[in-house]
């Protein structure tokens, strides 16, 4: 229950807690101070992390990903241009050989606006959840949503300017983007128009992808120039209300990231890397309660955490997986 | 909220001064981003409610005349329809046409629907019934209402034949001629005409098309439910007895074809979208 508790408070974006001295079991409490008996040098540090850095995997997961998530977009793309129909539609809605999948939170859009479901909706609508609850939710984000990859590179850029004190990362608060998800709700309702979609940088893209460019294209630019110049990732960080739909899916799904704080070394290189970094306040030191604790639903399991991490403290884990097999 | 207490129970210290001005900029330019998006969002909603701008809609379009909310409400802007289109008519809408970003409609004299298809494909790939799935047939469409804008300008009202290409060899449009391939959409710049009289509207409207197959016995994909109850186009010969007007009927879909085969230039015939025919309450049949 507490992952599910927790997960929702990342997601309305409230401040991680400190959990209190009980909470945390003896193992936890031991193996806490046992690091502290054996201090790491920062020789022994920079060495484990480089050991990382040189390893032929060290992008195992990102490519992977990469891989994937220009392959579904070109699916879309190569299916129209080839006219296979395979996979029909745009990532708001579509029919992936004759069956019915729409994007959970254009669906939600559609029904606030709308007020009427058709069948081809539930259906639609059904089979994303599903898809997603197995998955893990935001699993789409950095799986599938083109913005994600863009963002990405904007990223890069954005971090090398920073570096060099060029830009600084303007931060906002993370509560903002549970308050656009209810006002956008709440815009579809009143007007009955799906007024987020005119922004969704999402469909907008997957859209010009397979029908062609257009000048919507410019509020993908300005929104990329936004996150390079002023703030690091700030559309997927505080604004998406796509990732808060499909977060809540990911507070059930099984499949999540495990962290295991008896090898962690709390160097903190997984929250340098990660967009979403208030998931893995658990790894600094003294925060974790359990040995093993799963990373909550606003993570996107893009694993860049479990990539960069030189001890191998982050890895994915189906739940229940272990007891079914 | 009430005052935060640490974990032990004790309140929490007043935060510095410093640290307050910083969350108050917090506040202040987090509430700045949220206003510019919503703001930013809300500038698609006014010219698409407004319906200033309203073009042409596919077949079945849940709208009726004066309005488009309930279509602009319903339509998930995914594009199924354009991918399913034979004659590849339906266009998404871009920013700057203020007819609601990514929402599909027709430019009829470019290319109109001419339910080459014959069993509305778009309507049957709509995911969430924006086109209404309570349309089957090509004549139960109502879109628009077609209108003779340029009566001086028609060639049949001229008493003019017309020999060539009804809109040039440069013309991309398509429409499916029967006789020639059953199953695929031709370039219209392949089809060159040789009329005493142009009735080029009359012609190639589908639903005069679909009357005249069934008056042969020989209805669309052997269907009788697909034979339109009622004329949409006719060609009336004028009292002088020279030459003769196009009168539109009620039983036009306003598709469009008749707008794009119009041989002269501008139109002489155009589609409004502000009109419709009375809805059919039954088929023929």
């Amino acid at each position: 229950m507490s992952y599910f508790t927790d997960s929702i408070r990342q997601l309305l974006g409230l401040k991680p807690r400190k959990p209190r001295p009980e909470e945390r079991l003896p193992a936890v409490v031991e193996a806490y101070a046992e690091k502290r008996r054996e201090r790491l040098t920062k020789e022994k540090l920079r060495q484990v992390e480089a050991g990382r850095a040189r390893a032929k995997d060290r992008h195992k997961w990102r490519n992977r990903r990469w891989a994937t998530l220009v392959l579904v977009n070109l699916l879309f793309v190569l299916s129209y241009h080839f006219d296979v129909q395979l996979v029909e539609g745009a990532l708001t809605a579509s029919r992936v050989i004759g069956f019915h999948m729409a994007d959970l939170n254009a669906a939600l859009q559609v029904m606030l606006a709308y007020k009427h479901v058709v069948l081809n909706l539930v259906i639609g609508t059904s089979t994303v959840f599903v898809l997603w609850w197995l998955l893990g939710g935001r699993t789409f984000c950095s799986w599938v949503c083109p913005y994600h990859l863009l963002a990405e590179g904007a990223e890069a850029i954005h971090l090398r300017l920073a570096r060099k004190k060029w830009v600084k990362d303007v931060r906002f608060h993370r509560g903002v983007r549970i308050v656009l998800y209810l006002l956008f709700a709440l815009l579809a309702l009143l007007t009955g128009y799906t007024v987020f979609e005119t922004i969704s940088p999402t469909g907008i893209l997957s859209r010009a992808l397979i029908y062609g460019p257009g000048l919507a294209l410019l509020w993908i630019l300005a929104l990329l120039a936004f996150e390079i110049f002023v703030s690091r990732r700030a559309w997927c960080r505080y604004a998406c209300p796509i990732g808060v739909t499909y977060g809540f899916v990911g507070t059930i799904s099984p499949l999540r990231v495990q962290y295991n704080m008896q090898s962690c070394h709390h160097e903190g290189d997984c929250r340098k890397v990660c967009l979403v970094p208030h998931v893995l306040d658990v790894t600094i030191r003294g925060r974790a309660k359990t040995l093993h604790t799963d990373i909550g639903a606003d993570c996107t399991r893009c694993g860049l955490c479990v990539d960069i991490c030189p001890t191998s403290s982050l890895s994915f884990k189906v739940k229940g997986l272990d007891k079914v097999l | 909220m009430s005052e935060p207490k640490t974990p032990s129970g004790k309140k929490r210290p007043a935060l510095s001064p410093k640290r307050r001005a910083q969350n108050r900029r917090e506040f202040l330019r987090t509430s700045l981003l949220a206003t510019g998006l919503v703001a930013g969002s809300l500038t698609g909603l006014l010219p698409a409610l407004g319906g200033a701008n309203a073009r042409l809609r596919p077949p079945g379009a849940i709208k009726d005349p004066q309005s488009e909310r309930e279509f602009l409400a319903a339509c998930i802007k995914c594009g199924q329809c354009v991918q399913v289109c034979p004659v590849e008519a339906i266009k998404l809408a871009d920013l700057l046409d203020g007819v609601g970003v990514g929402t599909p409609y027709i430019e009829a004299r470019v290319q109109a629907c001419d339910f080459s298809c014959d069993g509305l494909q778009c309507v049957l790939a709509c995911p969430t019934g924006a086109l209404t799935h309570e349309i089957d047939y090509p004549a139960q469409a109502r879109m628009g209402f077609a209108r003779l804008s340029r009566p001086d300008a028609c060639l049949a009202v001229k008493n003019q034949g017309f020999q060539g290409l009804a809109r040039g060899a440069a013309f991309q449009g398509k429409l499916r001629y029967e006789e020639i391939d059953r199953w695929n959409p031709i370039p219209v710049a392949d089809h060159p005409y040789d009329l005493p009289l142009c009735d080029l509207c009359v012609r190639q409207c589908p639903i005069e098309i679909r009357i005249a197959q069934c008056a042969a016995g020989k209805p669309p994909s052997g269907d009788p439910n697909q034979c339109p109850p009622r004329h949409a186009i006719r060609l009336v010969p004028k009292l002088d007895g020279e030459g003769a007007m196009p009168v539109i009927e009620s039983g036009c879909v306003g598709c469009g074809v008749c707008e794009m085969i119009c041989p002269v230039e501008p139109s002489a015939i155009v589609v409004d979208i502000d009109r419709i025919a009375e809805p059919d309450s039954g088929i023929n049949g």
